[in-house]
């Protein structure tokens, strides 16, 4: 989705002039568009008042910050320590294998994006994946096909 | 107001947000509402209990019975036989590992029963979405204490005295850094509050603001009246939304009540808060690195000295302490120095919460005092290891920490003992971890992950932690060489010592711990090419036994790369040229057959050593995503 200038300024227009909003800022853009379009983040510079290389280091040296469009779906694996040990490795194959992407990339039709996680904290439910916001505990490789089936048909109804 | 002759507190905490708490709660206030009990019985949806693994749980008060995975479907039965006819439903309760009887009361759980609850002591009890329930079990009355009868150094004197160090991981005492933030220069000061908690495998920074966020608050309003700040942030994980979501309710609610902003209580003091959501950057856990992220900047961390409580955000002196440290002020307040100081051990005061995780039979948070032997723990509290597996190592203090053997399991745990062990504190991740897990595996796990999140600025963090990673692959991947084990040894030491900040400086300690407590695993890796977990897929094979095999098909439709053959009612048989080892075959066949096996791969077949296999994608870092 292309971001409209009048979006842009709505979006940016309570950080005006203040550099320590850049991050905030950011947020609320990928929030909306689940990116970081190249004209948002110009609109950002010249809004804030900070040089565009340094919107350009903020937006890739965080993990949360995406340069390229997302797909529909937004698959995450855990790969934090507990999940590490209960078989997070083998979920994140499986996924790897039915979407045809290595974790980080987006399907080539837009549906999905795989994405992987250092940790989100919900050990206890290790192996951990969230497709779409909800969070699938005591993940197997067999539930992949069963959670990727969920979401498709989220997207129809 | 109504006297309810019942209470039921859901849990809504994330884990049990997650498996359906949320629906719970729904399907309990229409069963009450159906039943004409909405006069009697109240629902309440409470913060984290801890023992998430058995989620969703709901106490029922005043009978203090706890239920435990519960679904929607259960609730007609739990309302007509528990709230109506008095019988406590058996059927729905918690039944210990190995045993038969289910446990009726939370007071008699084995995971309850041992912990000692300060900064948790609201867990489950009240409603974080509420400053009234907060209050009614004493929430800001210590921030009234040091607002109106006690100065700024009375309050330093009283944290100092308390002994109570940062928990976040260093240990660093309380007290003094907030009396170096009061006698540093300047006007302006301000508070902090690290809720960047990215350690894997920890989450009780997240449990404690989601369950008791008022508490947070008041600790910060208490240290900001001892070192004279007017301002302060909240530094809060983008992974936690919940947190975020339950901490802004909060501040509203505290300035709504006059205890935030203008003339706090009428003391004439001025105090606000900010929250600030992180990105999604390990490093910006670090102290100088948060500081950075907030004035909107890359999470670089900077040398120290000079300190934050000297030079800290855009240069004035700030006082930055992690969540659970901030939560423990209150109390310590309120019920002063000398009952804190009486918990724990010489040098360690007070409790400390580790999140129980990874290979344990009862996974959740847990609030224990220091100086507990790592024993009770891991069996008193954790129950032991499920499926009968062996204990191994608990790796303690997630990427700075270590992994502690079996053979240290009565370690009393405190900041020093931890140390002299090789690990550290950190904010307490606890993983269990069994027979079944690779040390080399582990110590690779966590160097993978420091040059994933090394943030670049400083050369031996950014080039050790990869030279150490890509030799530990050559090792799980059969590959490694006597030499090895040296190298790794010393470049260790290059990275602990030369490293800018902690990241770098703690990065060794997952291969020095597991070198020093595991060195035969990593000499069968080397020498035998063998892997005794059966974990590194370079050096294991899959194969079925056909004395055991029935022939019922499963395997083979579900593995993904075809590699089965067989029909109905005749053995299978794996091709090992194309297994790609993901293991599929191994947990779809049914248990009482186990007719897949899991073996060492035979020296010279086809994805042994040298056909290096790849576990994990690589690491994204840096440029365009």
């Amino acid at each position: 989705m292309r971001p409209s200038t009048s979006e842009l300024a709505r979006l940016t227009a309570k950080a005006a002039g203040r550099r320590r909003a850049l991050i905030q800022v950011l947020q609320d853009i990928q929030d909306r568009f689940h990116w970081l379009p190249p004209e948002a983040l110009e609109h950002v510079a010249e809004a804030l008042g900070v040089p565009l290389v340094q919107v350009y280091g903020v937006a890739t040296f965080y993990k949360s910050f995406s340069l390229r469009p997302r797909g529909r779906h937004i698959c995450t694996v855990c790969l934090g320590t507990a999940c590490h040990v209960r078989g997070g490795g083998a979920v994140l194959e499986q996924f790897e294998r039915r979407l045809g992407v290595a974790a980080g990339e987006t399907t080539p039709d837009g549906a999905y994006t795989l994405e992987r996680v250092n940790c989100l904290g919900a050990c206890a439910l290790a192996p951990l994946a969230v497709v779409d916001g909800h969070y699938y505990g005591q993940m197997t490789e067999a539930k992949v096909a069963t959670v990727l089936a969920e979401a498709e048909k989220d997207e129809r109804s | 107001m109504t006297a309810y002759r019942a209470h039921l507190l859901v849990c809504a905490g994330t884990g049990c947000v997650s498996c359906g708490s949320f629906d719970v709660r729904r399907a309990l206030e229409e069963e009450i509402r159906r039943r004409g009990l909405a006069q009697e019985v109240l629902v309440v949806a409470t913060g984290c209990n801890g023992f998430c693994e058995r989620g969703p749980i709901l106490l029922v008060q005043p009978d203090g019975v706890f239920y435990q995975r519960l679904k929607p479907a259960d609730v007609p039965r739990l309302v007509e036989e528990h709230l109506i006819k008095g019988r406590p439903v058996k059927s729905l309760m918690y039944v210990p590992p190995n045993e038969r009887e289910p446990v009726p009361l939370m007071k008699d759980i084995e995971f309850f029963k041992h912990q000692r609850l300060i900064v948790l002591r609201n867990r489950g009890r009240i409603d974080p979405e509420k400053i009234e329930d907060s209050i009614a079990y004493d929430g800001y009355a210590a921030a009234a204490k040091a607002l109106a009868e006690m100065t700024p150094e009375g309050i330093i004197a009283e944290i100092t005295a308390a002994g109570l160090r940062g928990r976040g991981g260093a240990g660093f005492p309380t007290g003094r850094k907030w009396d170096a933030a009061r006698r540093a220069a300047g006007d302006t000061r301000y508070v902090v509050c690290n809720g960047d908690e990215g350690d894997p495998g920890a989450f009780m920074d997240r449990s404690v603001l989601e369950a008791d966020p008022h508490a947070v608050i008041e600790g910060m309003i208490i240290g900001a009246r001892a070192v004279g700040a007017a301002g302060g942030f909240l530094y809060i994980r983008n992974e936690y939304p919940l947190a975020v979501a339950r901490i802004g309710k909060a501040l509203e609610q505290a300035r709504a009540n006059g205890l935030l902003g203008k003339d706090i209580l009428g003391t004439g003091f001025d105090f606000d808060l900010e929250v600030v959501r992180g990105a999604g950057a390990f490093v910006s856990g670090e102290e100088t690195a948060l500081l950075a992220s907030i004035e909107g900047g890359r999470a670089y961390p900077r040398q120290r000295p000079p300190y934050p409580a000297e030079r800290g955000l855009w240069g004035k002196p700030t006082v930055i302490n992690n969540v659970e440290t901030w939560a423990n002020v209150p109390p310590i307040i309120l019920r002063g120095s000398a009952w804190f100081a009486g918990i724990g051990t010489a040098t360690s005061k007070g409790t400390k919460i580790f999140s129980l995780v990874g290979k344990i039979s009862n996974t959740g948070l847990v609030e224990v005092p220091m100086g507990i032997p790592l024993r009770e723990i891991v069996y008193g509290i954790g129950g032991g290891v499920p499926g009968g597996r062996e204990f191994k190592a608990v790796q303690i203090g997630g990427p700075s920490g270590g992994c502690i053997p079996k053979s240290m399991l009565d370690l009393p745990i405190d900041y020093e003992s931890l140390k002299t062990a090789g690990s550290m504190m950190g904010s307490g991740g606890m993983i269990v971890m069994d027979e079944d897990t690779c040390m080399v595996d582990i110590a690779l796990y966590f160097e993978r992950f420091a040059e994933e999140e090394s943030c670049g600025k400083c050369a031996p963090c950014r080039v050790g932690t990869g030279a150490m990673a890509r030799i530990l692959a050559r090792i799980t991947a059969g590959e490694g060489t006597a030499d090895d084990l040296d190298r790794l040894e010393a470049l260790a030491a290059t990275v602990k010592q030369g490293s800018l900040c902690g990241l770098g400086q703690t990065a060794p300690n997952p291969i020095l711990t597991t070198l020093r407590y595991f060195r035969d695993e990593y000499e069968a890796h080397v020498f035998d090419k063998r892997c005794p977990a059966l974990v590194c897929k370079a050096l294991i094979a899959f194969a079925i036994d056909p004395e055991t095999c029935v022939g019922c098909l499963l395997c083979k439709k579900a593995c993904p790369v075809g590699a089965i053959t067989g029909e109905l009612k005749k053995v299978h048989t794996i091709d090992p040229q194309a297994c790609i080892k993901c293991g599929i075959c191994l947990k779809v066949c049914p248990a009482k057959i186990h007719a897949v096996r899991k073996t060492p791969a035979v020296a010279g077949a086809a994805g042994s050593p040298a056909a290096s296999t790849r576990t994990v994608p690589p690491a994204r870092t840096g440029g365009p995503r």
